[in-house]
Parts: structure tokens; C-alpha cells; sequence
């Protein structure tokens, strides 16, 4: 790194402190804050947020689960106190526009929480992708290395059929001028990763098969050198489904903005 | 004798609306022993969505073929039985073909449609006979989905089986009514200016031989065979799941208007929370609030929407056929959830009819039907809700069964457990520090 790539990833506190307001707030989920994979994904995402000169802020320390696999295992208390209590800090800090890169606190944070009082306008990190390209804040070079490589993306639930956000990951895709193939089950008929409804958090139940190699097994047979995912549960799913299948070597798995931040060699 | 045949017809009809009015309020009453939810508001859209999904078979078109070929049994029998209110009328009346001199010209055209459609719908019934038992279509067969064995297979080739024997005396009828006019036997002959029929002229040469009685027999047969196959088929409707061509109408109207990945909100709770981080105050003056059940462990605990829903799946196993967890070997198959919940509300009304209305057989939805392995299944992916072509939510009550054993019954997998202890005390579902969240951010200029 040079000296002029110096990153900022400014937290709120640090904001209100310079009596700023960022733009929007990236909120950061439990995965992109812990889970070392995708740590690399967030770390993508804010080296783009840096390269076209955004004002953001994280939370840091003051962000905390937003629920989503409480309530989906049926715990609703736990749900509810965590949402309560993560929108009293977005309350406190007067947080209007939020972008995230998983999209369980995607859903959650805009379907969930405005009936315990959370309103804000919430966009995922695909979306937020699209739009920096379609304004040209983002100029992806056609013929770059992805030029004709075969990437195929795999659609998140909790994205797709739950907010019905399809295009905008595929026009990211597209943009990458990467030879992009669909899987037989794709958009509103896209096949689980297996790791929605809490089910990342504990053993699967008794079965023929694990989803993750059936849905694997599904990228795969497009030729995909690339599986593309939104999602940090998704993945996970993946990239163990590659590793069942023994083609770590050969098939990668990776997050959209980690491949806009590789197109512009961030 | 015509009189005789209109004091039969007309008793027929009154026992078939005997039973049918006693099944339907049976059915209402099952539908209302949900919990209230509001499915009223944004009517415009609500009917946007009924033309569209329910008249329209939107949904059944993902796969054209299949979904024409429904198309074809579905306008068939909406347009087929428009010629049922002629043959209800000739009963009471004892008049034969009491439309024909008052709607002229038209009516031979009315007719051969009728028989253009009957023969579309025999078509396709014989080719749905084929998919189920033949070519084993996967989603119908007891063997890969153990749902699908039993009455729920014998259902689906009855319905199949009537629609043919109905439209076949349906064409029978008018092939032997056919030749009797012209032979100008009795009344039949009476009746000018009708002409044979597209379809069933072609089965008259079947006739030319027979004499004017057997005729008058086998015509008079099929029309009593038509009409009272109809009836019957009426009530055997409010039994079988093929109860989806009156309920899908009402079903899709009051479809769930919010994105599918949002949850049902638990309103009862928010006070407590909120108690609890100190948000809001306790009120000493209050009286505490009749403790509710959390979830649902039973029918009674679900919304008369989800109970709607069981009355309007047709078992067509979309849902399962698209079921991540079934698809992998797991227990649950969002079909299944729904012939779990009408078969429990069918088995609370034969409670009521054998033992009187507060009767308990102390069974629950949960457990006796439906087990914690099959909701625990679930991965919330929602293809189940898109896949409906009636939509139906089996989503919905997967989630309520799982409130119920979280919340009420603390029944939760161990490592579920442990996640909701990280998340209480970590703010995170796993076990670590939440000092330490913020300290990817160290590695970003490495």
C-alpha cells in the first residue's frame, strides 16, 4: 500500500464527535465483523466506499446482531430486544440512509424494523454497487480480467424472493463484462444455500444430502470458474459445498463487491 | 312420469344443498377458529392479485404446458357449467332444452363450445391420469413424498375420474338427444332449428341402431348420470382438496401484501421488551394483560388465513417439489404442513359432530401432526410461498409452530440455544468478544 491509499473507515461516534453526518451508514453485520472470509468482504466494500469519496460511518463496537436468526429459530423476545436496542443507537445518531452487505440485516433492517419504530432507508450493498456504476462513480473497464471469464451468481433468499432485488447484482456482474451463466434454478426460483431460518447455527436435519452440494453441485455443472454470492451465509455454504466437491482449486467463491474492488485494483 | 322426474330431481337438489350448506358452515366455522388478522386493507390491489393469480393462473404458467393444459379444465368448467343452470331449470321445470327456443340461433354455438370445452377437459383429465400413475410425475408419488399416500392419492384420481365420466355422459347426452330429434320421437321431436352438435354428432352413428326406447333410456340416463354426478361432485368438493377451485379465489385476494422475507411482527411482546431494556415504564395502574399463548401450538392458535390455506391446497406439491429441505431427504415438506392443518381442523369438526361443540381430543397440531424435526427443517427461503400457484403460506405456520416451542416450550436445538446466548451476551451469534467487532478495521491498509 502507498501512503495515498490510506483507508478511513470512520465510525459514528468519531462523526458526531467533528459534528459530521455521513451520507450513509454501512452496517457491518455480525459475519462481515467476525467471520474471516467475510471480514475480506467488508474490507472490499470500504475500500469502495473510500475510492469514490463517500461519506460513511460504521458503528464499530456500538452494532450488535440484528435479530434475523433469533427470530427465525422462534425466539421473538430476543428478536425484539435486540432490535429495540439497535435502533435506539441508529435513533440516537439521527441515522436516515443505511447500506449493508448481508442481506438477513438487510431484510430485517428494512422489513422488520419499522413496525418496532426503525425507519430508515435501507439498501444493499448489490444495489449500492449498481448505482455507483450507473452514475459512473464506479467505471468498470471492459476487457479487464474478467473479460470472458464464466462467473455464475447465486441468488441470496433472503435478496431475491424476499425483496425481489435480482437485476441489480447481475447489472454488477455484468458491468465486470464477465461472461455470466445462470443456474438452472435462478431469480425467483433460485435454490437455498441451506443456511437461512437459523439454520447456519446448528446441525441440519436428518437427510439424504446437505443443500450446500446440491446447490453447489448446481453452480458447478454451469462451468463457472466463479460462483458469485450477495451474502456472507451464502458464502459459507458455497465454499464448503466447493470443498466437498474438491474443486477449491479451480472454483472460487466470491462476494460482488470483492470483485468490483479487484476490477478497479483496490 | 315428468312429474315424477321433477319431484325426484327437485329432492335431489335439496339433499344436495342440505349437505353442501351444512359442509360449508362446518368449514366457516373451522375457518374461524383463527386468530383475527386484518386482510381487508389496499383492496384495489387485492384484486389486482386475485385477477391475476386466480383468474388469470398466473402461477400456473411457470410451466406453460401444464399451466394451459389446467387452463383448458378450468375455463371447461367454468363455461360447462353455464349449461348447468339449463339442465337445473329442465329438472325443476320439467321442460327439455328450455334455452334453445328463447336464445335461438345462439344456441346450437353455445353448445358446440360446451362440447368443444367438455372434450378439452376430458382430454386433459385423461392426460393428468397419465402424469399421476403413469409417466409418476415426482411431487404426486407416495413413494419419494409420504404425504401423497392414501386418501390424498385415491382424492386425486376420483377427481380426475369424475370429470371424465361427467363429461362423457355430458356428450352421450347430447348424441342420443341428437338422433331422438331427429327421428322427431316425442318431445325431442318438438323441438326445431337445434341441429347436431360438433362433438357428439360424432358418436351418434353409435346410435343409429338402437330403438327409440333404449334411446330415450340411455339419454334420460346420462342426463340423470350428468346432473346428479354434478351435485354429488359438489359436496365431495368441501371433503377433497379439490375445494381449491371455490377457495382459491377468496385465498388470493387476501394474500399477504408485505415482502415475503418479513416476518409477523408479535406486538404482545414489544411492552415486555421494552420494560425490560428500561425504554418504557411499568404502570402500576395496569392491569397485567391476559397472558396469550406465544406462537402456535394448535389450529386455534393460527390465523383464519393460515386455516383458509389449508382448505384452499390442492396438494399439487409445488411448494415441496421446490423445498430445499424436502429436496435434500429432510422430513419437511411445506405440503404436508398444509394437509396437517386441514386434516387437524377435519378432525376437531368430527369432534364436534360426534362429542358436541367444546369437545377435546387433546391433541395439538404440533406433535400429533406435526413434528419439531419437520418445522426445524426449515431454512425461511420462502420458495414454498413463491411456488404457490394459490398462494398459500406454509411459511407462516412453520414460524408460529417454532414460536411455540422456543418461547412456550424452551425446546430448542442445543446449538440454537447457544446462538441465542451469544446473541443475548455478545451481540453476536457466535462467542466472541464484543470489544473485539470493530477490529477488522485494523486490517483494512494492511
Amino acid at each position: 500500500m502507498t501512503a495515498e491509499t490510506n483507508y478511513r473507515v470512520p465510525t459514528m461516534a468519531d462523526m458526531v464527535a467533528k459534528g459530521e453526518t455521513p451520507e450513509v451508514l454501512f452496517w457491518v453485520g455480525c459475519a462481515g465483523s467476525f467471520d474471516d472470509r467475510y471480514k475480506k468482504v467488508t474490507i472490499a466494500f470500504v475500500k469502495i466506499l473510500n475510492h469514490v469519496g463517500i461519506k460513511f460511518a460504521v458503528l464499530g463496537t456500538e452494532e450488535a446482531c440484528t435479530g434475523d436468526p433469533a427470530r427465525r429459530a422462534g425466539n421473538e423476545f430476543l428478536f425484539q430486544m435486540q432490535a429495540m436496542a439497535n435502533i435506539q443507537v441508529l435513533d440516537g445518531y439521527g441515522v436516515k440512509k443505511i447500506v449493508t452487505a448481508c442481506p438477513h440485516c438487510f431484510n430485517t433492517l428494512k422489513n422488520e424494523y419499522p413496525e418496532l419504530g426503525g425507519n430508515y432507508e435501507v439498501i444493499h450493498h448489490s444495489q449500492f454497487l449498481q448505482q455507483l456504476i450507473n452514475e459512473g462513480k464506479v467505471a468498470l473497464k471492459g476487457g479487464g480480467e474478467f473479460k470472458g471469464r464464466r462467473i455464475t451468481y447465486h441468488d441470496s433468499c433472503y435478496l431475491g424472493r424476499a425483496n425481489k432485488v435480482y437485476e441489480a447484482p447481475r447489472d454488477v456482474l455484468q458491468a465486470l463484462d464477465a461472461d455470466l451463466v445462470e443456474m438452472k434454478r435462478s431469480r425467483s426460483k433460485g435454490l437455498c444455500c441451506g443456511a437461512g431460518g437459523a439454520q447456519y447455527f446448528k446441525e441440519p436435519e436428518p437427510g439424504r444430502k446437505d443443500i450446500n452440494v446440491e446447490r453447489t453441485e448446481e453452480a458447478l455443472s454451469t462451468g463457472a470458474d466463479t460462483i458469485a454470492v450477495a451474502c456472507p451465509f451464502c458464502m459459507t455454504m458455497m465454499t464448503d459445498g466447493i470443498k466437498n466437491k474438491d474443486r477449491e482449486d479451480s472454483v472460487k467463491v466470491y462476494d460482488l463487491a470483492e470483485l468490483v474492488a479487484q476490477a478497479q485494483s483496490l | 312420469m315428468v312429474i315424477l322426474q321433477q319431484i325426484l330431481f327437485v329432492v335431489a337438489l335439496a339433499t344436495a344443498a342440505w349437505f353442501l350448506t351444512r359442509r360449508v358452515s362446518l368449514i366457516r366455522r373451522a375457518i374461524q377458529l383463527g386468530r383475527s388478522e386484518n386482510r381487508t386493507d389496499r383492496p384495489g390491489e387485492r384484486l389486482t392479485i386475485m385477477l391475476r393469480v386466480a383468474f388469470g393462473q398466473k402461477k400456473m404458467m411457470t410451466n406453460l404446458t401444464v399451466g394451459l393444459m389446467h387452463f383448458v379444465i378450468y375455463v371447461g368448467f367454468i363455461i360447462v357449467n353455464i349449461e348447468v343452470m339449463e339442465i337445473v331449470l329442465d329438472g325443476i321445470l320439467g321442460t327439455h332444452r328450455l334455452f334453445a327456443p328463447v336464445v335461438g340461433g345462439v344456441y346450437p354455438f353455445l353448445i358446440n363450445t360446451f362440447e368443444i370445452l367438455a372434450v378439452g377437459v376430458w382430454a386433459v383429465c385423461v392426460v393428468f391420469l397419465v402424469r399421476r400413475f403413469v409417466t409418476k410425475v415426482p411431487r404426486f408419488q407416495p413413494e419419494r413424498h409420504r404425504e401423497m399416500g392414501g386418501w390424498p392419492r385415491l382424492d386425486g384420481a376420483l377427481i380426475l375420474t369424475f370429470e371424465i365420466l361427467l363429461m362423457t355422459a355430458f356428450l352421450i347426452w347430447n348424441a342420443s338427444d341428437s338422433v331422438l330429434r331427429e327421428r322427431g320421437v316425442g318431445h325431442y321431436g318438438e323441438l326445431k332449428g337445434v341441429g347436431n352438435f360438433v362433438i357428439s354428432q360424432l358418436l351418434m352413428p353409435v346410435f343409429t341402431h338402437w330403438s327409440d326406447a333404449a334411446l330415450v333410456a340411455c339419454e334420460r340416463l346420462a342426463w340423470w348420470f350428468h346432473i346428479l354426478g354434478i351435485l354429488f361432485f359438489a359436496v365431495y368438493l368441501t371433503y377433497s382438496k379439490h375445494l381449491h377451485i371455490v377457495l382459491a379465489f377468496p385465498n388470493t385476494y387476501f394474500s399477504n401484501l408485505k415482502p415475503k422475507g418479513e416476518i409477523k411482527n408479535m406486538p404482545e411482546i414489544t411492552k415486555e421488551v421494552q420494560l425490560a431494556l428500561g425504554i418504557a415504564q411499568a404502570d402500576p395502574n395496569e392491569t397485567p394483560a391476559e397472558p396469550g399463548r406465544f406462537g402456535a401450538k394448535d389450529v386455534q392458535d393460527l390465523t383464519w388465513k393460515n386455516l383458509m390455506d389449508a382448505y384452499s391446497c390442492t396438494e399439487c406439491g409445488r411448494c415441496t417439489a421446490a423445498c430445499p429441505a424436502n429436496l435434500t431427504g429432510k422430513k419437511l415438506s411445506p405440503r404436508k404442513i398444509m394437509m396437517d392443518t386441514r386434516d387437524r381442523l377435519e378432525d376437531i369438526q368430527r369432534g364436534w359432530q360426534q362429542n358436541g361443540a367444546d369437545h377435546a381430543d387433546g391433541k395439538t397440531l404440533l406433535d400429533d401432526y406435526i413434528t419439531a424435526e419437520e418445522i426445524n427443517a426449515c431454512t425461511t427461503c420462502q420458495a414454498c410461498v413463491q411456488e404457490c400457484p394459490v398462494n398459500i403460506n406454509p411459511l407462516e405456520i412453520i414460524l408460529q409452530l417454532r414460536r411455540y416451542k422456543i418461547m412456550e416450550e424452551a425446546q430448542a436445538p442445543a446449538s440454537w440455544n447457544a446462538m441465542f446466548s451469544n446473541v443475548e451476551n455478545n451481540m453476536a451469534p457466535w462467542k466472541f468478544s464484543p470489544g473485539d467487532r470493530f477490529n477488522w478495521a485494523n486490517q483494512v491498509n494492511q
